[in-house]
């Protein structure tokens, strides 16, 4: 199983943590320091996996990991997965990274973190490898990203009549759920 | 507040602390829209974890959105549910889970699935009446979901026994995956669904492991993998390496071996880094079996050896560490401490200071090259050692090996070297080493003649002033004081430390001190607490502290409390809210006595036993197993014996690799292999390079090829326990069969007796778990044979779990059936169970439950027509104990069996007492036995006989149910008759308890 994804960028500030194992908040930044040094340190030409951080598990986890331009895509996993599997899942998961945001770069997982971290739900599911077509990923993010589309429009309106009215004493809250850089394109209606 | 959430979640991600916005991320996913809930659910997966108190407010919301019509709305739940959500409430949106699987869109029915495995991990008894659905998901038309339900089963035949009807399926899958069968979206770079092969084949290689029938259906669709996958890209390669793997794990078959083995070679020779890694793996995975290939590519593991990468270095050393024999042991061990010193990273406490001792001590080639290495270890790894290290060389030392003459050897070596270290500077020593040293001093310093004891104390004095130095390393260092401490010149010494350190803010090392002084001036007295004894007779332990009975009633009647519990002193402080000062009326005198029953144990002992002397009028069995456990596993207690007895033979098994190589010259000469194709020799410095590299390997390499002809360098391996390599093993017939005898995880070694044992029996036999070495314990029943019993084993044996070997000089009777003797007949038992049987003997079991233990009958029984005068009964016991250790302390749930359990006889009041000191509660409903005129009564009563429960009471439509563990906490049930069903509430002190109890009750209830 799966037991951490960590991004972070070539200075070691993270731009993507995911534990699927509970870890204290502290020692979940003690891992990313840790992993941090541990990856950094090595070249390019060496082999893409390591054994042996001393935070998580162990002797029988192992790190994967991937280095991008100016991001590592580093997954934690125990000996149940495959050393070369994975590797190929990263290179999924950035491509399908690619494909959703159009020239994918470190500034788009700062902005969309969640959209990443949505399409990261696709790919990886409580540690376990879900999907690994991509294009069933995309799939998957882009009918999610058409119901938001779709909660403006008609078919969502009973339900804003609704949320509306509980709001109603709170005038603070904002109504309108649209809002700023989530990027929609053409409205459709939502197939159910 | 959408956008404010993720805010939040960058926070968190940064390590700010954002607690405050958990409530919100709740209150987002119940209220708002189907996108505010997006966000929201997201925010909890990343913020709670699963015990965290606030996931409860979010079961509702997820009921909610498992029925909501809008499929996202269902996908997100499912996906929270699969991330984290709270053990305790899975029962109620379990059947909706399980709906789901019915749901006509595919992508709900994978989460599903995942859903539903998850629940298995965290709570595999409530999920077991499931398992018939997964079977459905594997069959599921979308391969999506039939590759969810995979990861299922990947976990699942772990304990390969109840699935091996799948294999087929199984087979069939990959058979179609790998032709090409599923759509062209399940192909990545043109090849079909690779991560689907990949866990396929894992599963396959788990259950065809030691099995020969299983392993036969496989054969041809191994064969087509390795044929289809084409090197062309890193995917084919991962499922190559699982294929390699696979074939190596299950039966082997020549064909396919040797196919796989060209596979390796491709892999090490790759030029791609990451391959090569994954071929050394592969060939440290291999070499146990096949160790050929290691001298095949001997050339490019000694390039690996000087490789700029770390990582493949290490794998390298853990691959030369596999073939490590007596020839070869030097030059490995060299590199290894080489390895050590050169890396000063985080890697070098990983695995390689685990593996030097054991592997020294199986081949060391001389007793000072030993003490050497382990001194340089000990520098060099220091503090970063696993605590087991030194614990296994002191065990080495005081156990000794066959002749006592080298065992004095080794201790005067050792204490010499210790000496003119200390002399030097004993400043820059790591702690665990100073323990070493000062431990092996204090036995062993009287095996050099001319060593006064007062040296070595003044020697040893110095220490305690060292700054860096642990109180923990203080203690050592003091216990060893006070063993040595005889004469006047020891009582000057000790005088003055006394005077130093008298005013330690340290308790423990005030009382150490007082010892030592007390101690050093009566020598009477040392002589009584500390016999200078010669063997290392483990020491008896009386745990319960009986001989401190008289001391208590003494006490008791001089008007001291008498000693309650921790649990009950807390609750009557809760009721009385105010303080109470009793338990601590008679701690203080007790300790010198205390510390006299630990004698030469270890300083940990003296500060255990010292810490439980309030533990006076209630001889609770925690103190004591708590006292046995901490103190004397460490270093030399029976536990700490035995474990490491058990393991050693299995180590020294895998590591003796013996290898057919006929091309070996003679006499040791360098081992070339026909198959390296030396590169072309280049002139001047190059050729010079490579010369060196040949005698590298030939070193390395040595005594690998060479079987049989071990020479003096592997007398040590002599000294591992006979036990586990000889031929009669007998193992528990309760066991699962997990755990491999010993004898199968290496082939037979070629220097053994010609045993057929392992080829002979096992492939045909019908019962994996039967003992495969038993046959040849037959073969000559007229033969003289000794009695012999292992000493070590039966002795833990009986102090654990108390096995009575129903002796095999019985006279058998006429009829030979299996009997049991008058003294268990009107116990409860077990049906007696056949073990195995072959022409002449006939072996079976069964267990006896008394009111304290669990008794093992082993019925051994002569089936042939010949007279047997005499056996020879050889028990060894390691999953006996595995078991044992397995169960008693840490209660294990999986492992627990009904048997463990025995009828608590309480009052109803003393019931409602327990209930409350209890905390961990569970509650459920469970199907009555409503056919029956009185169901409550009916069902607590087949509860009872099934289980071993006593029912204290039954008013009305409520009953109360107890039971309790071995030796260990009571577990309760209360039972209340609900709409036809049965509510039961159980609580325990233990955790697990509960569940497990609930789990065999459905299942008691299940089976009519």
């Amino acid at each position: 199983m799966i037991n951490a994804i960590l991004i972070f960028n070539n200075h070691g500030k993270p731009r993507l943590i995911r534990f699927y194992q509970y870890f204290a908040e502290e020692l979940q930044q003690q891992i990313i320091r840790e992993t941090f040094h541990l990856v950094s340190k090595r070249d390019d030409n060496v082999c893409n996996f390591l054994e042996g951080g001393s935070l998580i598990g162990g002797s029988d986890y192992k790190l994967i990991y991937r280095h991008y331009a100016t991001l590592y895509f580093v997954f934690c996993v125990d000996s149940s997965e495959s050393e070369l599997g994975i590797l190929d899942l990263i290179q999924v998961f950035v491509e399908t990274l690619d494909k959703c945001f159009e020239n994918v770069c470190e500034l788009d997982l700062i902005f969309h973190m969640d959209k990443v971290h949505y399409i990261l739900q696709e790919v990886v599911m409580g540690g376990m490898v879900l999907e690994t077509n991509m294009n069933e990923i995309v799939a998957q993010v882009e009918l999610q990203n058409r119901m938001e589309k779709s909660e403006g429009g008609l078919s969502a309106a009973p339900a804003r009549a609704v949320s509306a009215v509980k709001n109603m004493n709170l005038p603070e809250m904002p109504r309108n759920i649209n809002i700023g850089d989530l990027n929609i394109k053409v409205p459709s209606l939502s197939p159910f | 507040m959408k956008e404010l959430m993720v805010r939040a979640v960058y926070c968190e991600m940064l390590g700010y602390e954002a607690s405050f916005s958990y409530i919100h991320a709740i209150k987002l996913a119940q209220q708002g829209t189907a996108l505010d809930k997006r966000v929201g659910y997201l925010a909890v997966s990343l913020f709670l974890n699963e015990s965290h108190e606030l996931l409860l407010l979010l079961v509702n919301t997820v009921l909610k959105d498992l029925q909501s019509t809008n499929l996202i709305e269902v996908c997100m739940a499912l996906t929270v549910v699969g991330q984290v959500f709270p053990k305790d409430m899975i029962p109620a949106i379990l059947p909706m889970v399980e709906e789901k699987l019915n749901h006509p869109k595919e992508i709900i029915r994978r989460k599903a699935v995942l859903a539903l495995y998850k629940f298995y991990l965290i709570a595999p008894n409530q999920v077991q009446h499931i398992h018939s659905k997964f079977r459905k998901a594997l069959c599921d038309k979308d391969p999506g979901v039939m590759s969810a339900s995979l990861h299922i089963y990947l976990e699942m035949v772990t304990k390969p026994e109840s699935y091996k009807d799948l294999v087929v399926s199984f087979v069939t899958i990959l058979k179609q995956v790998v032709g090409g069968k599923l759509p062209i979206d399940f192909n990545y770079h043109s090849v079909p669904a690779p991560w689907l092969q990949i866990q396929l084949l894992r599963i396959l290689s788990l259950l065809g492991k030691n099995d020969r029938s299983t392993s036969e259906m496989m054969y041809e669709v191994l064969d087509e993998s390795l044929r289809r996958a084409e090197m062309n890209h890193n995917i084919t390669y991962a499922i190559l390496f699982e294929c390699v793997k696979t074939i190596y794990t299950i039966h082997p078959k020549a064909e396919l071996l040797e196919k796989a083995a060209k596979c390796i070679g491709n892999f090490v020779l790759s030029p791609k880094i990451n391959l090569k890694y994954l071929g050394l793996k592969a060939l440290t995975y291999v070499v146990q079996q096949d160790a050929n290939l290691a001298l095949q590519h001997q050339m490019t593991i000694i390039e690996c050896l000087d490789h700029a990468d770390l990582i493949i270095k290490r794998e390298t050393l853990e691959l030369l560490f596999r073939i490590t024999n007596g020839q070869n042991v030097k030059v490995i061990v060299e590199k290894l401490l080489e390895f050590l010193r050169h890396s000063k990273d985080d890697y070098r406490n990983i695995s390689k200071g685990v593996y030097l001792p054991i592997n020294e001590c199986t081949y060391a080639p001389d007793n000072s090259w030993f003490i050497r290495t382990m001194n340089t270890v000990f520098l060099l790894v220091g503090d970063q050692m696993q605590p087991d290290i030194p614990n296994s060389f002191l065990r080495l030392l005081s156990e000794g090996f066959e002749s006592a003459e080298e065992d004095q050897q080794l201790r005067l070596l050792a204490v010499d070297s210790y000496v003119s270290l200390l002399q030097e500077q004993p400043a820059r020593l790591p702690q665990r080493f100073l323990q070493v040293i000062s431990w092996v001093l204090g036995e062993y310093s009287s095996v050099k003649e001319g060593l006064e004891p007062a040296t070595v104390l003044r020697l040893l004095a110095p220490l305690l002033d060292l700054r860096h130095c642990s109180s923990e390393t203080k203690s050592w260092v003091l216990a060893a004081m006070t063993k040595l401490s005889a004469g006047p010149a020891c009582l000057s010494v000790a005088q003055e430390l006394a005077e130093r350190h008298g005013g330690s803010l340290d308790t423990t090392l005030r009382q150490r001190l007082h010892e030592l002084q007390h101690l050093a001036s009566d020598g009477e007295l040392l002589r009584r607490v500390l016999p200078c004894s010669d063997g290392l007779e483990p020491l008896e332990v009386d745990s319960t502290l009986s001989f401190l009975d008289g001391f208590v009633s003494e006490a008791l009647a001089a008007g001291a409390a008498p000693y309650k519990p921790p649990h009950q002193r807390q609750e009557e402080l809760a009721q009385e809210k105010a303080l109470s000062v009793e338990p601590y009326g008679l701690s203080l005198p007790l300790s010198l006595s205390s510390s006299s029953i630990a004698g030469r144990l270890s300083p940990t002992v003296l500060s255990m036993s010292s810490g439980l002397s309030g533990n006076s009028t209630e001889l609770s069995p925690k103190g004591g197993s708590a006292l046995r456990l901490e103190g004397v596993t460490r270093v030399w207690g029976k536990e700490g014996y035995l474990a490491k007895a058990a393991l050693k033979p299995e180590e020294a098994a895998k590591t003796e690799v013996p290898c057919p190589l006929s091309v070996l010259q003679e006499g040791g000469s360098a081992p070339r292999t026909p198959v390296v194709s030396l590169p072309a020799p280049a002139p001047g410095p190059s050729l010079q390079a490579e010369r060196e590299k040949q005698q590298l390997a030939s070193c390395l390499f040595m005594g690998l090829g060479s079987q049989g002809a071990a020479g003096p360098c592997l007398v040590r391996l002599n000294r591992s326990p006979p036990s586990a390599m000889d031929n009669l093993l007998c193992s528990s017939p309760l066991d699962s069969g997990s755990t491999p005898s010993p004898a199968d995880s290496a082939p037979s070694p070629a220097d053994s007796a010609p045993s057929p044992a392992d080829s002979a029996t096992s492939p045909a036999d019908p019962a994996p778990h039967l003992p495969h070495d038993l046959p040849a314990n037959n073969r000559p029943c007229d033969a003289q044979e000794d009695l012999t019993e292992d000493t070590d084993t039966s002795e833990t044996v009986v102090e654990g779990n108390s096995v009575a070997v129903v002796d095999p000089y019985d006279p058998e009777p006429l009829c030979l059936s299996p009997h049991l003797p008058e003294e268990l007949c009107g116990l409860p038992r077990s049906e007696i169970r056949p073990l195995c049987r072959d022409a002449s003997l006939v072996l079976s079991a069964c267990c006896v439950r008394t009111d304290h233990s669990s008794l093992l009958v082993v019925f051994v029984s002569n089936a042939s027509d010949s007279a047997a005068r005499r056996f020879a009964l050889q028990m060894t016991s390691g999953d006996l104990e595995q078991r044992r250790i397995k169960e008693y302390p840490p209660f294990n749930g999986s492992s627990w069996s009904p048997g463990g359990s025995r009828p608590l006889s309480v009052s109803t009041e003393e019931y409602g007492r327990l209930w409350l000191a209890s905390s961990n509660d569970i509650k459920q409903n469970l199907a009555l036995l409503s056919q029956e005129p009185d169901p409550l009564r009916a069902t607590l009563h087949r509860l009872r006989d099934r289980l071993q429960l006593n029912v204290v009471d039954i008013i009305a439509s409520e009953g109360i149910v107890a039971c309790q563990l071995l030796q260990g906490p009571p577990c309760l049930m209360h039972c209340r008759l609900n709409a036809g069903c049965l509510a039961v509430w159980l609580r325990s002190s233990l955790p697990e308890l509960p569940d497990c109890l609930l789990y065999h009750c459905q299942r008691a209830l299940a089976q009519h």
